[in-house]
């Protein structure tokens, strides 16, 4: 009876390790398809540099693959990808994290059940739809009031962008700013600082790495984003002299000409290696702000 | 004397409201700006819905979401789109929902704090980040090429599945950790293994917000474009999908399609606007219901 009692007990735990074990296994679900789009991203990306060189690919001046013979020099992508995400950043950083300090700091719960949602669908509101507003409103309305040859160009994608990351900002930065320890606002608060003095000496400082990582997602979203790039910038494979000229962002050249380039010839390979550039930006990002939010932790009031 | 004194206290409010004053002021300028910048966010969000009701309703009608598109698409509906739609975002739920709550299950329940822990969570963050142009070069080269589904519907669902999975993960992990602790010590000294525990004592518990987030993971799949570019959706398709390796149209695609590869851009604007529309109340409906069903739940727990 006791063996038999005993003998259960085992199988019991067998079977308790191995659903552990399977759940582990699917838990590394995320990493190998991580691996897997980096394989794959080189495995057919790689092949162009048998045609150029690194360095002439990165930083060539033109990007002209249909061409006989064909240029496959990526700055100008590179170029505009970067400038599109800076002007994007310079609205949507503020915009963000202040919209971020109102929701935590002054709302009245009454309010932040509103606005919150808000935010939340502007959020979901899809890509493609931006790009369509950008393109057949936005963009008319821009060449007319500037009076400039065409609506879509660097500034328009920009703010179309902006509106995409603010989002993303807001709730992570919320989310910081909410988890400060209510004992130092307090704390300020009793030594007779006004709210404002409290949420820019004490409440920020506390939570500025979580703003950063905030901010630093928000850019990586930016840079990352297709669809609005693809029908709001302009297309026009420049670098770009000013805030109205139009561009082509590293994600709208691959999405527009995937579909043209014969499988596996070079213009193929070429917007693979677009595509590792562009992925390889990203995981920067994205690795810096991991790096951030655990360097810099907010562990309870030993942040200050 | 006294007079004097009187007038001295005087000054020193006078003083002191001076600069209590300016202290007032600038919290209440930058509590103004806190607000300004959050209504800008709304009227942003005002803008992009009232141009596209006001412009899109008109095209609207029974005809336009049951008939496909006619005359090289300049007339007729979006049925296939919307059928198209509604298989790869559900064919994408199917994939990221399993995966992802029991990703969740481990992240949260199993795995102990260590350096694997913060590799896997690496890896879910860095998956996140991925672009979604990127997740279309990966569903080419991967499903379409490699393991030749072909541009199918099958190709289609399995990237914007893994590409959902971030989000799935996150959902079902926030649903678990809302669980109390009590509940797992009450079943745990009841005899109860850690797997019937989890089966059927937290799983329950926490269905609710796992639900919610298969809901966001939905309406994220519907809306997406560049995944599906070189993968699932086409320019056009004149029936409706048999099996899963057929190419489809969809949404997204359709509006992108008709908004700048289209041979009559200007004369389909109407069917564009409907299209995005559509899409659009397709979205946020399933926002609006997530996050109301979140703030019951969020009551009732309290």
């Amino acid at each position: 009876m006791g063996k038999e009692g005993g003998k259960t007990v085992s199988i019991r735990q067998r079977r308790e390790k191995e659903i552990r074990v399977a759940f582990f296994g699917v838990a590394l679900a995320s990493i190998a398809t991580l691996g897997l789009i980096v394989l794959f991203l080189f495995m057919e990306g790689i092949p162009i540099f048998k045609e150029v060189s690194v360095h002439d690919f990165l930083f060539g001046k033109y990007w002209y693959p249909t061409d006989d013979p064909p240029d496959f020099g990526i700055f100008p992508l590179i170029a505009a990808s970067i400038s599109v995400t800076a002007v994007a950043s310079i609205i949507s950083i503020p915009l963000g994290v202040l919209t971020a300090l109102y929701l935590a700091e002054a709302a009245s719960y009454r309010v932040r059940e509103w606005v919150k949602p808000v935010v939340e669908l502007l959020a979901a509101i899809p890509s493609v739809v931006i790009g369509f507003f950008g393109m057949v409103v936005f963009a008319p309305f821009l060449q007319e009031i500037l009076d400039i040859p065409t609506g879509l160009n660097l500034f328009n994608a920009s703010l179309m962008l902006a509106f995409m990351s603010i989002p993303t900002i807001c709730s992570i930065s919320e989310d910081a700013i909410f988890s400060v320890p209510i004992e130092l606002k307090e704390a300020s608060l009793a030594l007779g600082a006004t709210h404002w003095e409290t949420i820019w000496r004490v409440i920020i400082p506390a939570s500025i790495s979580g703003i950063s990582t905030a901010i630093i997602l928000g850019m990586s979203r930016a840079i990352g984003e297709t669809m609005v790039v693809l029908m709001v910038a302009g297309g026009a494979t420049l670098i770009p002299a000013s805030l109205f000229d139009p561009v082509r962002p590293m994600p709208a050249s691959i999405a527009a000409e995937m579909a043209e380039a014969p499988f596996r010839g070079d213009h193929y390979h070429a917007l693979f290696a677009t595509g590792i550039i562009l992925f390889l930006f990203t995981l920067l990002f994205n690795l810096v702000a991991d790096y951030v939010s655990n360097k810099y932790r907010q562990v309870g009031a030993a942040t200050l | 004397m006294g007079n004097e004194r009187v007038k001295e206290r005087l000054v020193n409010t006078d003083q002191s409201n001076g600069l209590q004053g300016r202290r007032k002021f600038v919290q209440a300028s930058m509590f103004g700006l806190f607000r300004i910048a959050a209504t800008i966010n709304g009227v942003a969000l005002l803008i992009i819905v009232y141009f596209l009701v006001a412009r899109g309703w008109r095209a609207i009608n029974w005809t336009f979401l049951t008939q496909p598109p006619m005359e090289s698409m300049t007339k007729g509906g979006i049925l296939p789109c919307i059928v198209g739609t509604v298989c790869l975002s559900l064919g994408a739920i199917l994939v990221a929902l399993p995966i992802g709550v029991a990703s969740a299950i481990y992240l949260n329940e199993y795995a102990k704090p260590g350096r694997l822990l913060r590799i896997i969570r690496l890896g879910i963050n860095n998956l996140a980040g991925v672009p979604s142009i990127i997740f279309g070069l990966f569903g080419l080269a991967f499903f379409v090429v490699w393991l030749q589904f072909g541009v199918s519907i099958l190709s289609g669902a399995l990237t914007l599945g893994v590409m959902t999975l971030p989000v799935i993960i996150g959902a079902s992990e926030e649903a678990l950790r809302a669980v109390p602790d009590t509940y797992r010590e009450a079943s745990l000294g009841l005899g109860a293994t850690k797997w019937q525990t989890i089966n059927r004592v937290v799983l329950p518990a926490a269905l609710p917000g796992i639900l919610t987030g298969a809901i966001l993971g939905i309406s994220r799949a519907a809306g997406e474009t560049a995944p599906i570019m070189f993968t699932a959706a086409v320019f056009y398709t004149p029936s409706l999908p048999s099996s899963v390796f057929d190419e489809i149209m969809a949404l997204p695609y359709h509006i992108y399609v008709l908004a700048t590869a289209g041979t009559e851009i200007e004369a389909t604007r109407h069917l564009q606007y409907g299209t995005a529309l559509v899409l659009i109340v397709l979205v946020l409906g399933l926002n609006l219901i997530a996050i109301i069903y979140r703030a019951r739940l969020r009551r009732r727990m309290q």
